[in-house]
């Protein structure tokens, strides 16, 4: 079998851990070839060493069976690797063929050639059915195109092998299909592909090949066709994980949110939220369902007080909270895990500690007379973090020392801990791995059953359909269809996000 | 051993007097005790600089030129036991570097500006047998010289030349920041203009620094748009930039009159402007004021053991502390200036009139 | 390395770089580096008088460094030190000259009345940030103009007859202490370090033990994180401007009330005020590190007098070194990037 790249025996060490340890991975020509583990597991210091960011300290690179140095990401690039980074690497004012010379212009008489560079985009463009107009801005594209355009930029260099980094973490179903067939293109067309992630869904609809690494450990390789997604996932964390999340069913009672014709402006000051109508009653989840961009941020900040609100009510166990700034919201029972739990959940310079009393520094016993008692303060963070499993070396580390899933458990552990009447969590489990997702999913469903009610935003129809009792579709701003996850499919519930009506849908 | 080569340098300087006494000069001869000769040996003087520093090219510059022409004079070397300065970087320096030359016992410290007044005050009455000089203001202390100058005298002479040589009528004054000195040049301008000719116009600008040229020149470009054709700046480094104005119109309209007074010292080198290779001058004069003259004067004094302590010395133009510099021989009024301003100056002299030094006393001022 | 040893070893190596390649230029200079440096050191601490000096430049430095850093802990750059600081000197002088009081009440009015002034002038940029997002560097910059022009006609007309300084102020509100200018040889070291060393604890006990504290820090850390655990951001960026303005003014207070006992117009800043950025900055912004870096930057001006007598250096080359252990401070960074480096390689 010939492979296009070999990574055999890589050591990595940073002072103090060892990130790589004997992991080992072969490449074949024309394959996608799955690099799994949860977070913290080591993948992205494995594709640094391949990408020329790291020396490893033990093992050989092979490329085409030539051994090879890899000691800086041009060379890399030389040797025909690309990568499509998570983050894109782009130029919001620029157009797209301008982004993807960046750094590789050719010049014309002292003058950027764009002319020739536009068409050889369009036709890589359309060779691998990109669809990608090489004039458009990059401001004005959406993040799936967004994505395409860093393909066509490794493309553009000539990459034979592209590697992507979790590139599914941002798009919406229907994108993700569609850069499915993109994978699938591009290998027809004679690529080889690495596919960074941590999502077993994918791996089997589109991998041939699925090398597993744990805690820096290399595990093994398997082949697709002879695995399924339970054993992949306890290779992956080593122990037996459970998908469909376990419950019994739901026990709704009285009304707990109720939201009536609320109408909330953007930041740009456009309406974000038209009208919209939800009720959220004790012992039940709802889970809103919808493609980016329809309203729910607003929403979910029209809630918490994070946003000012135009007219209509938010009603939590009968009393107004509309416009309630967000410590009152807070004081009334409202706990909320933000979306992007870097920006709003932690501050991250703040040992984890501190970051448990975020709301509550100001109450006894954490504060007296205006002066705080980091003993308290401790005593119930230390706790917190056993109960939770936060895994943290102490608690006086800073929260951002911690990976992604512990940060998480941290502000979960937190939010739930002020036993709420109402627990909104959104995205509570974007960029986990699955154990981490798994924790997750049982604690709110725990909190249900202790008859709170909880509100649950997620872009991943899975966890929607997994973990909700009822799924409220919103689409520009309004609640348009609300289904029982029992009685729908992902097909039916990508329609009616789609704007579809129900009975289209159903059709 | 600092006392060690202290004792050095006396010995040697002690011996070096002795030689020179003994080559037979009777001219001190009634001063000339021995202990007298010892101190007078030894002597060695200093400086402090105001904020401006040394190189300002207005009254610091000019008092280290004095300083630096009196060493030579007399043989003495730059450095500890000769003659130094000390630049101050902030107002609160000043007390500092006056008492660090006090204590590296220079015999004479002059303290370069008003702006040292205070300091000035209090270490002299701290390290009494240390004498002191302050310029520009007055401090009563018996081992303190407070040097003075009748700055209004010098330009009211500017004023005269002014008024001689405008053609609109119309003249400029840039003062630097106000304080009683520099109100002095602007009363003895404007009164030096009145002298002449009563009905010319005089625009008044303070700046408000002594070391932003951008405003002068700024204050000079608005001038000379409204009409005036001469101004005169006291106005420090804030002046130059009033030179760079002149000259850029002169470039722009060689036939245009645009002329400049400098101040302090003779800033003639500052207005030379070449058009088609010819060479032009846009100053006319420079009102000065002798710093270099008094510093030299009164170290001299002090060397010879004339210490004028406690005195205010007052330097006007019969005491050669204030001038008018050569006038330019570009102004066709070459002529008739001099002419006025030698009438003037002796008028000055011989005390017929006193030109005023405050705006005040401008208002009760009539020449003749 | 831990973080925390790197807080530490930075601004030391940042400080050592700028001694050794100020070495460097003096020695291709032609100047005897080893001479200017003793001349630095006796000028600082050779003696006792000095000694004094040094500790009364200390003063303001400790303050407008607080006050810098204060800022900085709440993410706001407040370069209006130098402008506060103009505004509390003058109302330090101005309750000193204005009325004759018995001391225990007219020195700490002066003092007061300094914080005062220092806080409203800091007020005013900071509700514009909080009310209207106007960017705080740009409206101290601004108000620092603001403050010397309206000092100067302060001074000029309402505190002089159109003289160039105000009048002495009564002993009653001077920090000025026989006791230590007879303890130092006539320098002018004032009671004022005592008020500089309350307000470096003042700064800690803020920041690290009281609930306000807990709540500026968060807010400068994180905005977003803030408003969503329910502080109110607009509330905090005003009062960080204002205590970090009130240093500022209490060490206009050091000059006023101590160092010179009137003010003068000027027609430019004092430089305090801008080198408490500096300050701050070595300091890294912790109160500790602020009177380190404080002790060091008033060491180096008042020592650097000396060089030119002493050693011969000229004051641009005295300039030019204060100027690159500031510049090694400021490229920390690169520092910090050489240190992993360097334990990358220790590691192997």
């Amino acid at each position: 079998m010939e492979y296009v790249i070999e990574m055999l025996g890589i050591r990595k060490e940073f002072p103090g851990i060892v990130a790589n340890d004997n992991i080992t991975l072969q490449l074949e020509k024309g394959e996608i070839h799955a690099l799994l583990g949860e977070n913290g597991a080591g993948k992205s210091t494995l594709m640094n060493v391949l990408f020329g960011l790291y020396q490893p300290e033990k093992g050989e690179i092979r490329v085409k069976g030539k051994s090879v140095k890899i000691t800086n990401p041009n060379i890399a690039n030389d040797l025909g690797i690309g990568m499509v980074h998570q983050h894109f690497m782009l130029v919001d004012p620029f157009t797209v063929t301008e982004n993807i010379i960046l750094g590789n212009e050719v010049t014309k008489g002292g003058k950027i050639d764009l002319k020739t560079a536009e068409k050889k985009v369009a036709e890589i463009s359309e060779k691998y059915g990109l669809a990608v107009d090489p004039k458009a801005k990059i401001q004005d594209i959406s993040v799936g195109m967004q994505q395409r355009v860093e393909i066509l930029k490794t493309l553009y260099r000539g990459a034979e092998i592209l590697i992507f980094d979790e590139p599914t973490a941002v798009l919406t179903p229907q994108e993700i299909h569609e850069l499915i067939q993109i994978m699938k293109t591009l290998i027809k067309e004679g690529k080889s592909i690495i596919l960074i992630t941590h999502k077993l869904k994918e791996i089997m609809e589109v991998c041939d090949r699925v090398t597993v690494i744990r805690k820096g450990v290399g595990i093994g390789t398997v082949n697709v066709s002879e695995t399924n997604p339970n054993e992949l996932a306890s290779l992956m964390v080593g122990r037996e994980v459970t998908f469909k999340t376990e419950k019994i069913g739901a026990n709704p009672k009285q009304d707990v949110l109720e939201i009536n014709d609320l109408k909330v402006k953007d930041s740009r000051g456009l309406p974000a939220i038209n009208g919209l109508n939800l009720t959220v009653k004790a012992g039940e989840i709802v889970g809103i369902a919808g493609v980016d961009g329809n309203g729910q941020t607003e929403l979910i900040e029209a809630i918490t007080g994070l946003r000012k609100t135009e007219s209509g009510s938010i009603q939590l166990n009968g009393k107004e909270i509309r416009n309630f700034s967000p410590r009152k919201v807070t004081e009334s029972g409202v706990s909320h895990i933000p979306q992007d739990r870097h920006k709003h959940g932690l501050v991250l310079d703040f040992p984890i500690g501190e970051n448990m009393v975020l709301q509550t520094y100001y109450q006894k016993p954490f504060s007296k007379g205006g002066i705080l008692n980091y003993k308290e303060i401790y005593k119930k963070a230390k706790g917190l973090i056993a109960e939770y499993d936060v895994r943290t070396p102490s608690e006086f580390t800073p929260a951002r020392a911690l990976s992604g899933g512990n940060q998480q458990k941290a502000i979960i552990g937190r939010e739930v801990d002020r036993n709420p009447d109402l627990l909104i969590a959104a995205q509570p489990t974007r960029g986990l791995d699955v154990g981490a997702i798994e924790f997750i999913h049982k604690r709110l469903i725990e909190q249900r059953d202790n008859g709170k009610a909880v509100l649950l935003l997620s872009f991943e129809l899975d966890e929607i359909m997994n973990v909700s009792d009822r799924i409220a579709v919103i689409y520009e701003g309004q609640i348009v269809a609300i289904v029982d996850p029992k009685e729908t499919t992902e097909q039916e519930l990508g329609l009616l996000m789609a704007g579809s009506t129900r009975k289209e849908a159903g059709e | 051993m600092k006392k060690r080569k202290f004792g050095l340098v006396l010995s040697l300087a002690l011996a070096a007097g002795t030689i020179l006494g003994a080559c037979g000069n009777n001219d001190d001869k009634e001063e000339g005790t021995a202990t007298e000769g010892e101190k007078e040996s030894a002597f060695s003087v200093a400086m402090v600089t105001d904020v401006g520093g040394v190189d300002d090219k207005s009254f610091n510059q000019s008092a280290w030129e004095g300083i630096k022409a009196f060493g030579a004079d007399n043989g003495l070397d730059q450095g500890k036991g000769g003659y130094d300065y000390l630049q101050s970087k902030s107002d609160a320096d000043y007390a500092t570097n006056l008492n660090k030359l006090a204590r590296e016992d220079f015999s004479l410290i002059f303290g370069i500006g008003f702006k040292l007044k205070a300091d000035v005050e209090t270490i002299s009455k701290q390290q009494t047998d240390v004498h002191f000089g302050i310029i520009d203001d007055v401090v009563e202390q018996p081992n303190v010289v407070s040097v003075l100058f009748k700055e209004q005298e010098a330009a009211f002479l500017a004023g005269v030349a002014a008024a001689k040589t405008t053609k609109t009528n119309h003249i400029g004054f840039i003062g630097g920041m106000e304080s009683p000195v520099i109100e002095r040049f602007e009363a003895g301008f404007l009164a030096g203009i009145q002298a002449v000719n009563p009905d010319i116009k005089v625009d008044v600008h303070y700046t408000g620094a002594f070391d932003k040229a951008d405003l002068g020149k700024a204050t000079a470009a608005q001038m000379y748009s409204s009409g005036a054709d001469v101004i005169f700046h006291a106005a420090g480094g804030t002046g130059n930039g009033l030179f760079t104005e002149a000259k850029d119109l002169k470039k722009k309209d060689p036939a245009r009159e645009i002329w400049a007074i400098g101040v302090d010292s003779d800033q003639s080198a500052e207005g030379i402007v070449e058009i088609d290779g010819k060479e032009h001058n846009v100053i006319i004069t420079s009102a000065m004021k002798g710093v270099s003259h008094a510093v030299q004067d009164i170290s001299k004094k002090s060397m010879d053991g004339n210490f004028p302590g406690g005195e205010t010395i007052v330097y006007g133009l019969a005491e050669d502390g204030v001038s008018l510099a050569p006038i330019n021989d570009e102004v066709t009024t070459k002529a008739d200036i001099e002419t006025a301003v030698k009438e003037w100056t002796e008028k000055i002299k011989n005390g017929d009139i006193t030109v005023p030094g405050t705006i005040d006393e401008l208002a009760n001022f009539k020449a003749e | 390395m831990s973080s925390r040893m790197k807080n530490i070893i930075v601004p030391v190596l940042a400080v050592l770089l700028g001694i050794i390649v100020g070495t460097i230029i003096m020695l291709v200079t032609g100047y005897d580096a080893g001479a200017a440096f003793i001349a630095l050191w006796d000028g600082a601490f050779g003696d006792i008088y000095y000694t004094g000096e040094t500790i009364r430049q200390i003063t303001p430095y400790i303050l407008a460094g607080l006050a810098v850093g204060f800022a900085f802990k709440t993410g706001l750059f407040n370069i209006g030190v130098e402008g506060q600081l103009l505004v509390g000197w003058l109302a330090a002088v101005w309750v000193g000259v204005a009325f004759e009081l018995p001391k225990v009440i007219h020195l700490p009015l002066a003092v007061l009345a300094a914080a005062v002034a220092g806080a409203l002038w800091a007020f005013i940029p900071g509700l514009l940030k909080a009310k209207f997002r106007v960017h705080e560097v740009i409206v101290t910059i601004m108000m620092n103009y603001v403050a010397l022009h309206v000092v100067n006609h302060v001074i000029r007309t309402v505190l002089s007859n159109k003289s160039d300084r105000t009048a002495d102020i009564y002993a009653s509100a001077s920090l000025r202490s026989p006791f230590l200018e007879g303890l130092t040889d006539y320098s002018r070291l004032h009671w004022g370090i005592i008020v500089a060393l309350i307000c470096v604890i003042i700064m800690w006990f803020i920041l690290e033990k009281t609930s306000r504290g807990y709540e500026l820090k968060a807010v400068g850390f994180n905005q977003h994180a803030s408003e969503y655990a329910g502080m109110n951001v607009k509330s905090n960026i005003i009062l960080s401007m204002v205590i970090s303005g009130a240093f500022a003014g209490l060490a206009g207070a050091m000059e006023g009330l101590g160092t010179f006992g009137y003010q003068s117009i000027s027609g430019g800043f004092t430089g305090v005020g801008f080198d408490g950025i500096a300050v701050a900055l070595l300091g890294g912004n912790t109160p500790i590190g602020i009177v380190l870096a404080a002790i060091l930057f008033g060491s180096l001006k008042v020592g650097a007098l000396n060089m030119p007598l002493e050693a011969g250096v000229p004051n641009e080359l005295v300039d030019i070194i204060i100027a690159l252990i500031v510049f090694f401070v400021a490229a920390s960074y690169m520092i910090r990037i050489f240190i992993d480096r360097i334990g990358k390689k220790g590691a192997k």
